[in-house]
């Protein structure tokens, strides 16, 4: 045993550990504990990987969010609640090569640049937080309508500034 | 845009993990019976992943990679000492495939080596020569064969990258992962596809891929009928929403090892 069986599941984390770890180092902002979620989330790709769906999202996009997922379940203490199989995401980039991915990232920082500050922080404190909508208005001062407004707001302008 | 305005702040929260309480069970309750609210739902999670996508920061260190293989090597074991009839990892064919190929290579030696002693069992001193030679040939195939193998491809200097294409097949469970690199760019919309050859009947269609800027791809786990035996893999370029048949001349192919 058994460099085979490892090949194709190497191959995947060379294309994709960068990804990975710098979701859960945002999450996170410890080296350890997001290096301990890139060995989960590759284990569970290898130990299921029919939880991914390629008919109906992309891998890099899927892992990114399946790696939120759990760093935030890490981050608030939590046992994972989202099984993997429930997870799909409809999304154009696949963003396989280091250089597609910096063009991307570069793209997204511009977009949220461009948002007014609130929504980008009510947006940022909802993902990489993994901070509720009631959180967030308890959090900011803000009624409980704004700060859903604005979250869908900024989702729809990131989805715009990609399907141009 | 849902067709259910009530609900399209929500399911923005929902899809981020964001909304609580009464409003997340009506939203659950309204999912159930709701597809085009799935779908939206599908849309705002890809829109939250252009989040995730937009981290950058140092790459992992390099123990990271080899801590995985361990993990994985570990985790496989302990699934076999678990169960008589263990449940095969999806790319577990291949290591079947190199432990198959290692039983081959050693039942050659065997058999060289009782050749050997059988014609040499008048001398001990020519008997200690085949002992050596085939230590030897162990240790010319070691690289081979060994997991921890470290594998490099040379090409001639001043020659553009060769495209490439690794398909990792597991048809008891219909799982393909296809890993592609020096891709050639492609026409405006059009995409290249993969075919899975069967050894009888026509090529079926195993997933439409567009290199990114550096030719590289990925195609993990397209939908493909239960069982299909790969006689080989090909790929064509077709319009970008794939095709049911190859319309272009074969570019790639290759047939299992």
């Amino acid at each position: 045993m058994k460099s085979g069986d490892q090949s194709a599941l190497a191959e995947l984390y060379d294309r994709y550990s960068s990804v990975v770890y710098a979701v859960a180092l945002r999450v996170l902002g410890d080296t350890g504990a997001a290096e301990d979620i890139l060995q989960e989330v590759f284990l569970q790709l290898w130990r299921n990987p029919g939880a991914f769906d390629a008919a109906r999202g992309n891998l890099g996009a899927w892992l990114a969010v399946i790696t939120r997922n759990r760093a935030i379940d890490s981050l608030r203490r939590r046992k994972p609640e989202t099984d993997i199989d429930d997870v799909i995401v409809s999304v154009a980039p696949d963003l396989a090569g280091e250089a597609d991915r910096s063009r991307a990232a570069e793209k997204i920082r511009g977009v949220l640049g461009a948002m007014p500050s609130a929504q980008r922080s009510a947006l940022e404190m909802a993902y990489f937080e993994g901070m509720s909508h009631s959180e967030i208005a308890g959090k900011t001062g803000e009624p409980l309508g704004t700060i859903k407004t604005r979250i869908r707001a900024g989702l729809m302008t990131l989805r715009k500034a990609f399907q141009t | 845009m849902t067709a259910h305005e009530q609900f399209a702040d929500d399911l923005a929260l929902y899809a981020l993990d964001a909304l609580t309480g009464e409003d997340r069970a009506k939203l659950e309750q309204h999912l159930a019976t709701c597809p085009a609210c799935k779908l939206e739902l599908e849309q705002l999670r890809g829109d939250g992943a252009l989040l995730a996508l937009s981290t950058i920061g140092p790459k992992p260190p390099l123990r990271s990679r080899q801590r995985l293989l361990d993990a994985v090597a570990k985790d496989t074991a302990a699934r076999t000492s678990a169960s008589p009839t263990p449940r095969r990892s999806w790319w577990g064919f291949l290591g079947w495939a190199a432990t198959a190929a290692v039983i081959v290579f050693a039942a050659s030696l065997w058999k060289e080596n009782a050749a050997l002693r059988q014609s040499l069992a008048s001398s001990t001193a020519q008997a200690a020569q085949t002992t050596r030679e085939l230590e030897d040939l162990r240790r010319i195939a070691a690289p081979i064969i060994d997991p921890e193998t470290q594998r490099v491809t040379l090409v001639a200097l001043k020659t553009p990258p060769q495209p490439q294409g690794k398909a990792f097949y597991l048809r008891n469970r219909s799982s393909l992962v296809f890993v592609a690199n020096n891709m050639p760019v492609l026409p405006p919309r059009k995409a290249y596809e993969l075919w899975l050859i069967p050894s009888q009947g026509a090529p079926i269609p195993a997933g439409v891929f567009k290199p990114d800027a550096h030719g590289s791809a990925t195609v993990v786990n397209p939908p493909l009928p239960s069982g299909a035996e790969a006689k080989a893999f090909a790929i064509t370029v077709e319009n970008e929403s794939g095709s049911a048949t190859p319309t272009t001349p074969i570019l790639m192919m290759g047939a299992g090892e």
